[in-house]
């Protein structure tokens, strides 16, 4: 079967981004033309979450506050990710353009872009490329100044909250939620955060007008979306594919011919065995992903996917709240008994509960998520946990 | 020490002495001395007038923040399952072989401290590591022997 589905699109990385003529246009604009552009486009956050980028941006505008902030968020700490470092590699204007639009609408003088500790390696270069764009900006008489931080080796910083915990110099512990961001968010201002990749596809829009990435994708997840491919495959890689693939297409030309599971969406994602590869849509209305794509083939123990994602989650936990700092532990120890043959099979099913609990009790998103790749290895792949 | 007095003397001008100053002044501090010591935590609680308690909690939250000794070159192999599923273990083997160290130790000479991390961002060239703040990729046996080798003459 010839796959003629599967779309490439070269938004992202088409290195021409016109940076000075884009903000110009854009900045001549008023700010409810703006975001009623970015709304129409229905671009989603592409961080994992997927909020709409127009509405945050318009709630944070929104607020009365004198100082605001938008912060790019560049921790890419889930496994099985890798395509920010590209994208701040390749095209760090258009980032920083994206950056620039925000700040108008949201009226904020400064951003922040918070780099993991584990790409340092990029500073250098970026703080150069800095340098060129606040004199591009200085050229156009807008007042703007972005700022890197650099974070220091914890996946839980790519949580809204603990980022901006940990710009203000704390433990990065998440926060309450509400408040949100675009009320109380770096320094307790209105804050819109977002991801690298959603910054870019903002300045795309901007450069080529929404209608030309609406006609990509479906009507629950607009536009396309960059992948970071891994596991066995046999062409690895970063690909800016359009939204709306099934597994079974992405398998087809992905897999190496005995695809047994994908993880969509890293350790915090669902794995989709081979038997639901047909029926799953990749985005938002099938198993969404922040682009983590890890692909097994029968080789693969399960149980050993899962206890590496288990451990994953062991450390990266703050260890904030019980459930979470109790419960990680808990189900990795409760998957080893079983499978050492020291608790009997039926004890998966009380290990399942232990995750829906943590999924209801847990105060943020990585305590929450556990039990999507519990569950899904759990359930499709039992006799891989217990034999 | 006075060495470490005066480096946070110096981070602090070069950063501010702010909370928001706290961690790329304990970055500056493990970027120089590949660890934060307690006299440097005291230092940098007076040069920032907050407690000692706050920067010590801030500082053993953070993995790339080490509070332990470490060495001059401080490696860290990731263990996340694409690199795992690319022989990661056959790379930490090599490692453990030719320093004469297991994970998580520092070699006698003080050169060389061995780590796993989480994923490094690089699940498609794996296995991945880093020294330092380089990074190196598409690892095999032999190749981690020459880069290892390299930096025992460094
Ligand atoms: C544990 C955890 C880790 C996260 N890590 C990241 C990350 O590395 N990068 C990112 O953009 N969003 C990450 N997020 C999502 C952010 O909290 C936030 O939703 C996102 O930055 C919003 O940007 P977007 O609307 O552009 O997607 C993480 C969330 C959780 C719960
Ligand atoms: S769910 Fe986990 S990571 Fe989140 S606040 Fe609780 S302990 Fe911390
Ligand atoms: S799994 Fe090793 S770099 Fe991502």
């Amino acid at each position: 079967m010839p796959n003629n589905f599967l779309r490439r699109v070269d938004l992202i990385f088409d290195e021409d981004c016109n940076l000075k003529d884009v903000l110009k246009s854009t900045y001549q604009r008023s700010n409810d033309d703006i975001i009623n552009e970015l709304l129409e486009s229905g671009l989603k956050g592409r961080g994992g979450a997927g909020f709409p980028t127009a509405l945050k941006w318009k709630f944070t505008s929104e607020q009365p506050d004198a100082d605001k902030y938008i912060v790019c968020n560049a921790d890419e700490g889930e496994p099985g990710t890798f395509k920010d470092r590209e994208i701040l590699f390749k095209v760090p204007f258009k980032v920083f353009g994206g950056m620039a639009i925000c700040a108008k609408v949201i009226g904020a003088k400064e951003g922040f872009l918070y780099l993991r500790g584990e790409y340092r390696f990029l500073l250098p270069e970026l703080e150069n490329q800095l340098k060129v764009f606040h004199s591009a900006l200085n050229d156009l008489g807008i007042n703007f100044t972005i700022k890197i931080v650099m974070g220091s080796g914890a996946y839980i910083c790519g949580e809204e909250s603990a980022l901006f915990e940990s710009m203000e110099g704390d433990r990065g512990e998440p926060r309450n939620k509400p408040p949100y961001p675009t009320v109380s968010g770096f320094r307790k201002k209105p804050t819109v955060i977002n991801n690298v990749e959603t910054l870019v596809y903002s300045f795309m829009i901007f450069r080529y007008g929404a209608r030309k990435f609406k006609e990509l994708g479906t009507a629950d997840s607009r536009g396309s979306k960059v992948f970071s491919i891994s596991g066995d495959t046999p062409k690895p890689g970063i690909y800016e594919l359009e939204l709306g693939m099934t597994v079974e297409q992405f398998v087809e030309e992905f897999g190496d011919g005995d695809t047994k599971a994908v993880q969509v969406g890293g350790a915090s994602g669902f794995c989709v065995p081979r038997k639901k590869f047909k029926d799953t849509i990749i985005g938002f209305e099938g198993v969404p992903t922040g682009g983590s794509m890890m692909l097994f083939n029968s080789s693969r123990s399960m149980y050993n996917v899962l206890k590496n994602y288990l451990e994953f989650f062991e450390e990266e936990s703050c260890g904030q709240c019980t459930p979470c700092r109790v419960g990680c532990q808990q189900l990795k120890l409760g998957i080893e008994a079983v499978k050492k043959g020291e608790r009997h099979a039926v004890y998966l099913d009380q290990l399942q509960k232990l995750a829906q609990t943590m999924k209801i009790t847990a105060k943020c998103g990585l305590g929450q998520s556990v039990a999507n790749s519990f569950f899904s290895i759990v359930e499709n792949f039992k006799e891989e946990m217990i034999y | 020490m006075a060495e470490t007095k005066e480096l946070v003397k110096t981070l602090a001008d070069r950063h501010g002495r702010t909370r928001e100053s706290l961690i790329p002044i304990l970055q500056g501090v493990v970027q120089q001395e590949r660890y934060i010591s307690s006299e440097a935590m005291t230092e940098i609680a007076r040069e920032l007038d907050i407690s000692a308690a706050k920067v010590y909690g801030t500082a053993t939250f953070y993995s790339f923040l080490d509070t332990q000794p470490r060495g001059k070159f401080v490696i860290r192999v990731c263990r996340t399952i694409s690199c795992a599923m690319r022989g990661k273990s056959l790379i930490i083997q090599e490692i453990e072989d030719l320093l004469k160290i297991k994970v998580g130790e520092t070699t006698q000479n003080r050169r060389f401290t061995l780590l796993e991390t989480n994923c490094l961002g690089w699940c498609h060239k794996g296995p991945a590591m880093l020294v330092n703040d380089e990074v190196y990729t598409e690892l095999t046996p032999e190749r981690v022997r020459d880069i290892i080798n390299e930096y025992m003459n460094k």
